[in-house]
């Protein structure tokens, strides 16, 4: 497949755009243009191919290629504006895996391109990367999706481990190797289409057995793979777009998974793998009868109405009952009457970094009252009254205290430190990790139980009557 | 230099330059920095377009169309999915025409504990 030059200097002005979007959307001044940048590279390039291919007749089957493209286009932008923000970590996860499945596809095909090619070094080498992308496209499609099914609760949240699981996955793992050894010394499309399915298991295995908090972790790992296969397939297809785009996704990708583990105090490998290791303790999960002290909002108007020092931390809970506007009402009366009110954002306070600050954006939240997790810590110990709405594991005092604990380790907000805790919930059901949060017993706390929106709006009138 | 070690040079540059440029984002940015990233890896459409163009079998044709189908999903929704998380940090600056603009003034450090700007909106 030959590439005109003018062809080639597109594919290099849309790859520089690719490197001027990440630039920008790693600095909150740029964020927005930098995407938008990305946009335009990507536009550049469909354009480039499709004149590039109807100027040289290179390009057949125009008319269906250009339906799929339309439909393709519509759906994922339809989709993208339509799913609710509190959705959206899942939508991501689905849109990695279509783009994982999709290079697996291209790759399959290309394999089945080379076994007519002449045997040499251009073809083994094109057979490594078209083996790789077939394995590593097919887990990041499959693992995409157990990871969409675990954010939309489809199934459980909790990590997936079952008896036969050890002895499955390590066969499995050394099959696929063998495989692809195989696919690349003596090739054929009936060993790429099990390579296909021996991905799709691997995708499964990997991701099952990763605990529902860490799951942020796990897509930005697959998004670093899926990178990584369109990398590989532009080596095999002679493309440098894909393998500069491909290969920025891979790298800033993998070093994005690392930087989120960190903020979650977590290592990728015990991510991944913890649950199996037995480091993470897969019970715990029963909800205890030990006494618990709870109160009416009109209790807990009063703390709130004559306290000075109040901290809210938000958590996706809230975003769930849609009760951040009545929240952010809520703390304007407070502020009204004299109160200092401060947001605490846990880092991964949400279901992805950031993903609570969007979400309190979205309620018109004034910046300035979130306050991050180091920042805040220390005051937690000078608040009269800390309300958690939505939240949990973030500030669950035993990933401090207690070793056995799935989640020990994680740096928490230490809501504990302060001289009452409100906790809003809706029952005594564990976080999404799945454990049950030592802070609901502590003799300073006082559960106020309801659905967090209808809750809100009663404590919202009963401090507004104070 | 043989085209296979032009390959690698660009391969092993695109590394650096991918660890390079995100190597200073504030943890506030890494959801919609993953999700820009998934967007730019939709550019496997190009791909998937060109293997179509070329097949000479239906059922290759079709496998091909189901690719540009996905990858098209991908590019698409992917950067209207971050644009929309992006939108949500800028909009209470109606007094400022487009988006980011002095609306913050630091960019936030490694570990993204700037109390200034992580999301571009500072108090004025």
């Amino acid at each position: 497949m030959t590439t005109p030059t003018w062809a080639q200097l597109a594919y290099l002005v849309a790859a520089v755009c690719f490197i001027l979007a990440l630039k920008g959307l790693s600095s909150p001044r740029t964020a927005r243009r930098g995407n938008l940048v990305g946009a335009v590279g990507a536009v550049l390039a469909l354009v480039t191919v499709f004149v590039a291919g109807f100027a040289f007749g290179t390009l057949r089957h125009l008319v269906p290629i250009l339906v799929a493209l339309v439909i393709g286009l519509a759906v994922g932008a339809v989709g993208a504006r339509r799913v609710k923000m509190t959705q959206m970590p899942q939508l991501v996860a689905l849109f990695n895996g279509v783009g994982g499945g999709a290079a697996a596809i291209v790759a399959v095909i290309e394999v089945g391109e080379l076994l007519g090619r002449e045997a040499g070094p251009g073809r083994l080498v094109a057979l490594v990367a078209g083996g790789f992308t077939i394995v590593v496209g097919s887990v990041s499609l499959s693992g995409s999706v157990v990871t969409f099914a675990k954010l939309q609760e489809l199934m459980t949240t909790r990590p997936v481990v079952f008896p036969g699981y050890r002895p499955v996955y390590a066969p499995a793992l050394v099959v696929t190797v063998v495989c692809t050894v195989l696919l690349v010394v003596r090739p054929s499309l009936w060993l790429a289409l099990v390579l296909v399915a021996l991905g799709l298991l691997l995708g499964v295995l990997l991701v099952l057995p990763v605990g529902g908090a860490d799951v942020p972790i796990v897509i930005s790992l697959l998004n670093a793979f899926t990178g990584l296969t369109v990398a590989a397939s532009g080596y095999v297809l002679g493309n440098t777009l894909l393998l500069v785009a491909g290969t920025l996704v891979g790298a800033a990708g993998t070093l994005l998974t690392l930087l989120m583990a960190r903020a979650m105090g977590r290592s990728v490998a015990n991510t991944l793998f913890g649950a199996l290791s037995g480091t993470s303790t897969l019970g715990g999960g029963t909800v205890s009868d030990r006494p618990v002290r709870s109160a009416g909002p009109a209790d807990v108007a009063i703390m709130l109405g004559y306290a000075d020092r109040v901290i809210i931390v938000p958590g996706y809970g809230l975003a769930v009952a849609q009760a951040q506007h009545t929240l952010r009402q809520l703390v304007d009366v407070l502020i009204s009457r004299g109160t200092r009110v401060d947001y605490a954002i846990h880092p991964v306070a949400g279901r992805m970094p950031g993903h609570m600050n969007v979400l309190l954006a979205e309620a018109q939240v004034p910046y300035e009252q979130l306050k991050e997790m180091t920042e805040i810590n220390p005051e937690f110990a000078q608040t009269d009254v800390v309300l958690v709405v939505g939240a949990n594991d973030v500030v669950n005092p035993a990933a401090r205290t207690d070793p056995s604990a799935p989640i020990y380790g994680m740096p928490v907000l230490d809501v504990v430190e302060a001289r009452q805790v409100v906790f809003m919930k809706r029952s005594m059901r564990p976080g999404f990790a799945g454990i049950e949060n030592a802070l609901l017993f502590e003799p300073t706390t006082t559960l106020l139980f309801g659905d967090a929106k209808d809750t809100m709006g009663k404590l919202l009138a009963e401090v507004k009557a104070l | 230099m043989s085209s296979g070690l032009v390959w690698l040079t660009i391969l092993v540059l695109s590394v650096f330059v991918g660890i390079e440029v995100i190597s200073k984002v504030s943890s506030t940015l890494h959801t919609p920095l993953m999700s820009g990233a998934n967007a730019i890896h939709g550019v496997i459409l190009i791909g998937a377009v060109l293997v179509a163009g070329s097949a000479t079998s239906t059922p290759v044709l079709v496998l091909a169309l189901i690719a540009v189908l996905l990858a098209a999903i991908n590019i698409s929704g992917g950067f209207v999915v971050t644009d929309r998380m992006l939108r949500m940090f800028v909009r209470r600056r109606p007094e400022l025409p487009g988006p980011g603009q002095e609306t913050g003034t630091a960019t936030g450090t490694a570990t993204g504990t700037t109390p200034g700007s992580p999301t571009g909106r500072d108090p004025r």
